[in-house]
């Protein structure tokens, strides 16, 4: 809702049926991942910029997660919001098991409580919000397309 | 004893910080807090304080009493609860409870256990039912969630997912949660646990762990939040849980401006001409918003979860209601100050000036609430600012 129209007033929207498409895992590629929608079991469109497209899936839990896929066809951001967070392991792919590992570095840190703000030099993984209305990102500052910044994966 | 306290967070509808402050008063334009101490049956004490943890800040914690539904015997009244506008419901720590409550079980006799998601954390336990009782108002056979339960150990990992653990006392700071958000029903995870494994089961709304106040027989259309100014960093401040809106001779909306929101209470908030979404959340506490790019505030040296800028910043904001709903909007503003300096004192837990990013986004979480009454309507109920969903201050 919110995130999604703020997203919408930025970004010239084409909102596309994609009766096949998929929705890849972070550092995955789109044709790597052909079951994740099905998994999902969400609609999906697709909308583009310049230098990206972006998956987008709504669960019937109604979280919506997008897919920020390079014209390459690599995955280098995701974003979600919604009543609950997605199925991590599956959005993270790869890159779930550092993820845990840094949440638990995180809490090692500061008693195990606090907003998730995960910044490694290969990793970004930002969690916040509060019951009913989760959000996060995670992305790849090292695999984002030129000129692309880190404000537009939401 | 005391926990010398090293910084804790708690965002979710949900946060503790541990920090000092000397910083300028926060709160600015809107009202001044209230005058004089409410009283009545609408009216529960809150304080802030260390919590039953000893190591919180920034939180406002109450008590509630609970009895087997029915019984005027079978009771136990439980401190150390979190008051939470971020979330719905009351969650009570396995470890705090004594009185033995009814376990919720679907049609073929499993147990129901929840999963609760909250901004940085979950809660797993079992639903039971109660009748919760907080100052003269009572919610009868109110589901709610019993957390860390040793009988039901074993954490799905869908419900886990890598997160922070909320199932004790240390990783929760309090003995429980009582959430008076804007919803009714808490919409989250519910899974049916028969002796073996437990599997994702479809929750009815009437039976989901719910906001007590929707349950009261009065004063039954949301709570206000009255806590005074605080300057710098003191070591206690008390104010009140007022139950209804306008229900009362002490729950008037008075000059305060409506927002109108989303069902769980989210809003719009406009800082530098760009707009982000927002929350106003008592259990948060720290005011969490934005980043050090889009801010200018540096974080601390030490953590890059709080802002520690070199001198107290004012920052100024303008709320906007939930598109779609009264179209109301207004300025507010509110200081930030330099973690590192508020964190010098761990005798004071009431703190004013306590920061931190959560990039895009804002979560006005307790300091927001110092020298404000903020008032939370719930979800479709009717009150002389119009029908909930809304926050006001």
């Amino acid at each position: 809702m919110k995130y999604r129209m703020v997203f919408a007033m930025g970004i010239a929207i084409a909102a596309i049926a994609l009766p096949l498409a998929a929705l890849a895992s972070l550092g995955g590629d789109l044709s790597s991942v052909r079951d994740d929608q099905a998994k999902i079991q969400g609609t999906l469109r697709m909308t583009s910029k310049n230098s990206y497209h972006i998956h987008e899936i709504q669960a019937p839990s109604g979280t919506i997660v997008r897919e920020y896929v390079s014209l390459s066809g690599s995955v280098f951001g995701v974003a979600w919001q919604g009543r609950t967070h997605p199925d991590l392991r599956q959005v993270l792919g790869q890159f779930y098991d550092p993820y845990v590992q840094a949440v638990q570095a995180q809490r090692a840190q500061s008693h195990g409580r606090g907003p998730l703000l995960i910044q490694q030099p290969g990793l970004v993984v930002q969690m916040g919000g509060h019951m009913g209305s989760l959000a996060g990102r995670a992305y790849l500052p090292q695999s984002m397309p030129p000129g692309v910044r880190a404000e537009e994966i939401r | 004893m005391k926990v010398i306290p090293a910084r804790i967070f708690l965002p979710f509808g949900l946060i503790a910080a541990l920090i000092m402050t000397f910083g300028c008063g926060g709160s600015s334009t809107s009202q001044p807090s209230q005058p004089g101490t409410p009283s009545g049956s609408n009216v529960q004490e809150i304080t802030v304080n260390t919590g039953p943890a000893f190591n919180y800040v920034d939180g406002a914690f109450t008590s509630v009493t609970v009895c087997s539904p029915g019984s005027a015997t079978n009771c136990q009244t439980i401190g150390g609860i979190l008051v939470d506008t971020g979330s719905p419901g009351l969650r009570i720590l396995s470890s705090a409870l004594t009185v033995s409550l009814p376990q919720q079980t679907d049609s073929g006799g499993s147990p129901i256990v929840e999963c609760g998601e909250f901004g940085s954390g979950f809660t797993w336990g079992p639903v039971e039912t109660a009748d919760v009782k907080i100052a003269g108002e009572q919610a009868s056979s109110l589901p709610i969630q019993v957390i860390g339960s040793p009988n039901f150990s074993t954490i799905p990992p869908n419900c886990s997912q890598g997160q922070q653990s909320l199932n004790d006392l240390t990783n929760l700071g309090a003995n429980g949660l009582l959430g008076v958000g804007q919803s009714i029903q808490d919409l989250q995870t519910y899974y049916a646990c028969p002796s073996l494994g437990c599997t994702v089961t479809n929750e009815g709304l009437a039976q989901q762990v719910q906001n007590p106040v929707a349950s009261f027989a009065t004063d039954n259309n949301g709570v206000i939040i009255e806590l005074p100014s605080v300057s710098g960093a003191e070591a206690s401040v008390s104010g009140s849980l007022i139950f209804g809106i306008g229900t009362q001779s002490n729950n008037g909306l008075g000059s305060a401006t409506v927002f109108g929101t989303g069902p769980f209470g989210d809003f719009n908030t406009t800082y530098q001409s760009t707009q982000y979404p927002s929350f106003l959340d008592s259990g948060s506490n720290g005011i969490f918003f934005l980043d050090s790019t889009t801010t200018g505030l540096t974080v601390c040296a030490d953590t890059n979860l709080l802002y520690c800028p070199t001198f107290p910043q004012t920052i100024s904001v303008l709320n906007n209601a939930e598109t779609g709903t009264n179209g109301a909007s207004g300025t507010a503003s509110f200081t930030v100050g330099n973690a590192d300096t508020l964190e010098s004192n761990p005798n004071n837990t009431a703190i004013n000036g306590l920061a931190g990013p959560q990039p895009g986004s804002f979560d006005f979480g307790l300091p927001f609430f110092f020298g404000r009454n903020v008032y939370v309507a719930i979800d479709g109920k009717s009150t002389p600012g119009g029908t909930g969903p809304y926050t006001a201050y």
